[in-house]
């Protein structure tokens, strides 16, 4: 079975889209199919070009939402769809927060199974997904069985957006259909947590802390090496829901997934869920007390050795510098 | 208030983790234990409950009854009582039909209330909260970091890329709560005494009247393959000069 038609939810974020969504444009063009992505938040007519310019023909726009959480509006809009224009062998969604919710959603409204943190897709005689396990140890091919559309659900950085200069895309408003009392949750205020400097996922070095920091106080180490460097700090899921740190500095499966020249954990032990969002970094370096730490599998340079040691000397090196 | 939290028991993520050679499902013949990323949605509702005055905490499940260790514990805590889907003809379920065989069980009871961990610490699809919300006709508020009632109206932070978004949000509705949105409570002996005799309803698919098992998946698991693995460079016991070797490090792949 040939993929000739691909939907791509298509995220709005800052008069853009957001990255993953552009890399699951770049992706789409290369099944030779008929692109369409479906956006939201009220900004559809100035995101035409950039729609375009990434490989899909035509936009349809879900509206400004009215304030509501995106998963259910935007799902019924693309379930409206699927209904009057038949469905797509494919719907590729993003891996975020709205994006999961718009999947889950559309999955029960469609009487589909979804595929969920998919790094590779491939038209092989059907569609065959890529879905890392056990902290990116091994990778699992699935093929999907099921009746079109597939809903499949990438991860961040699963490929590289690239532009390929097309026209703009044509809008189309797009009806979100009745949604009853499931449109109910409503956002009434938006607080950002972001660090200066460089982004986490842009950063060409990540200075990273965990668990064996020891102390909330200690994360101030892994903040100044990172300054230092020119890079961003982050963080493993454990001190993140202690509380030491903004969720927005988690890395892994729940939180970003990075790729930078160097990745620097310090006081990480390389639980999975932390692993699947660092395991693409250029180069690893870790330092943990522990020298059995599954980290070191890893790391180009690991420094077996206590973080609150090694990082003050660190940053006296870097500062002297 | 009533509250029902969905949970799961997990083979021990401690210990070494493997896929049945033929089914390409995770192996789950040995421990159980219930998914820690669930015992914060127990707690949560036993703290909502507590603080509305009155209400029961009901835990449901979908899985395997042959060691009930997990469920004991969340009604150690403090929850009243326990329904556990299990039933053989389940197995290899997607996570739509989970939510499905969930659905059917949540639909029995009284609730104001459901929580949900974002996801399952052995699957992490992730999508079973919305996915439940969807076929009970509910709203939805995933990631949560905090969780109040007021005047039968929700509040809650939700994550999000940048920082977090107050959300509010009639009830009843399916919320998901992250890690350490709560400190769970540890058993009391006496919590431990009475969860043995508190009941646990152990209805079948056909009970509830929906299907759902592998054939219903609509994925197959094809292959499993090794990833391209990662080679273990130099590793250093530090002695002094833990951070020379890191400087030299990141001047010759040219950071510095």
């Amino acid at each position: 079975m040939a993929i000739s038609s691909i939907w791509v939810v298509a995220e709005p974020a800052n008069g853009s889209f957001t990255t993953t969504s552009l890399e699951l444009l770049t992706q789409a063009r290369t099944f030779g199919a008929t692109i369409t992505a479906i956006t939201w938040g009220g900004q559809a007519a100035s995101l035409a070009a950039i729609a375009g310019e990434y490989g899909a023909t035509t936009l349809f726009d879900a509206g400004d939402l009215g304030g509501a959480l995106a998963g259910a509006p935007v799902a019924g809009a693309i379930a409206s769809l699927v209904a009057s224009q038949g469905a797509p062998d494919l719907i590729l969604i993003p891996t975020s927060y709205d994006g999961r919710d718009i999947a889950g959603r559309l999955s029960a409204k469609l009487d589909r199974t979804v595929l969920t943190n998919v790094t590779g897709v491939a038209d092989n005689g059907g569609i065959v997904t890529e879905h890392p396990i056990f902290g990116g140890t091994q990778i699992a091919k699935a093929q999907f069985t099921g009746a079109a559309p597939a809903l499949v659900v990438v991860r961040a950085k699963s490929f590289v957006a690239e532009s390929a200069g097309g026209a703009p895309a044509a809008v189309q408003s797009a009806s979100t259909g009745d949604l009853g009392a499931t449109n109910s949750a409503k956002i009434t205020g938006t607080h950002v947590e972001e660090q200066e400097g460089p982004k986490l996922e842009e950063a060409a070095v990540v200075v990273s802390g965990g668990r064996g920091l020891g102390e909330a106080s200690a994360y101030s180490l892994v903040a100044d090496a990172a300054k230092l460097l020119n890079g961003a700090a982050g963080a493993s899921r454990a001190i993140v829901d202690a509380g030491w740190v903004p969720y927005s500095f988690q890395v892994g499966q729940t939180g970003k997934t990075v790729k930078p020249t160097v990745y620097i954990a310090c006081g990480i032990s390389g639980a999975t869920q932390h692993m699947v969002g660092m395991k693409g970094s250029k180069n690893i370096v870790a330092i943990n007390k522990d020298p059995e730490a599954p980290i070191f599998q890893i790391a180009d340079l690991g420094i077996v050795g206590d973080v609150h040691k090694v990082l003050p000397a660190l940053i006296e090196k870097l500062k002297s510098r | 208030m009533n509250v029902v939290v969905c949970v799961k028991q997990i083979p021990d993520p401690a210990a070494p983790q493997s896929l049945d050679s033929g089914s390409y499902n995770l192996n789950r013949s040995g421990k159980l234990i219930l998914d820690e990323a669930d015992t914060y949605g127990v707690e949560m509702a036993l703290q909502l409950t507590e603080k509305a005055g009155g209400g029961e905490v009901t835990v449901v499940s979908m899985g395997s009854a042959a060691d009930l260790t997990g469920i004991r514990n969340a009604l150690a805590m403090g929850a009243a009582s326990a329904v556990v889907v299990s039933d053989d003809s389940l197995r290899g379920s997607d996570a739509l039909g989970t939510a499905k065989v969930l659905a059917a069980a949540i639909g029995r009871t009284q609730y104001d209330l459901v929580l949900c961990a974002t996801e399952s610490s052995d699957g992490y699809t992730g999508t079973l909260p919305v996915q439940l919300a969807e076929i009970l006709g509910l709203p939805s508020v995933t990631f949560a970091k905090s969780v109040s009632v007021e005047g039968g109206q929700l509040s809650v932070q939700r994550q999000t890329e940048a920082g977090f978004d107050d959300v509010v949000c009639p009830l009843p509705a399916v919320v998901s709560v992250t890690a350490g949105v709560v400190e769970p409570r540890y058993a009391s002996f006496k919590g431990i005494m009475a969860a043995k005799s508190k009941p646990v309803d152990q209805p079948t698919a056909a009970d509830l009247g929906v299907a759902a098992g592998a054939a219903n998946a609509g994925q197959k698991i094809v292959a499993v393959e090794a990833a391209e693995a990662r080679q273990a460079g130099e590793k250093h016991v530090d002695d002094g000069d833990g951070a020379d070797k890191i400087v030299a490090f990141l001047e010759s792949i040219k950071v510095l």
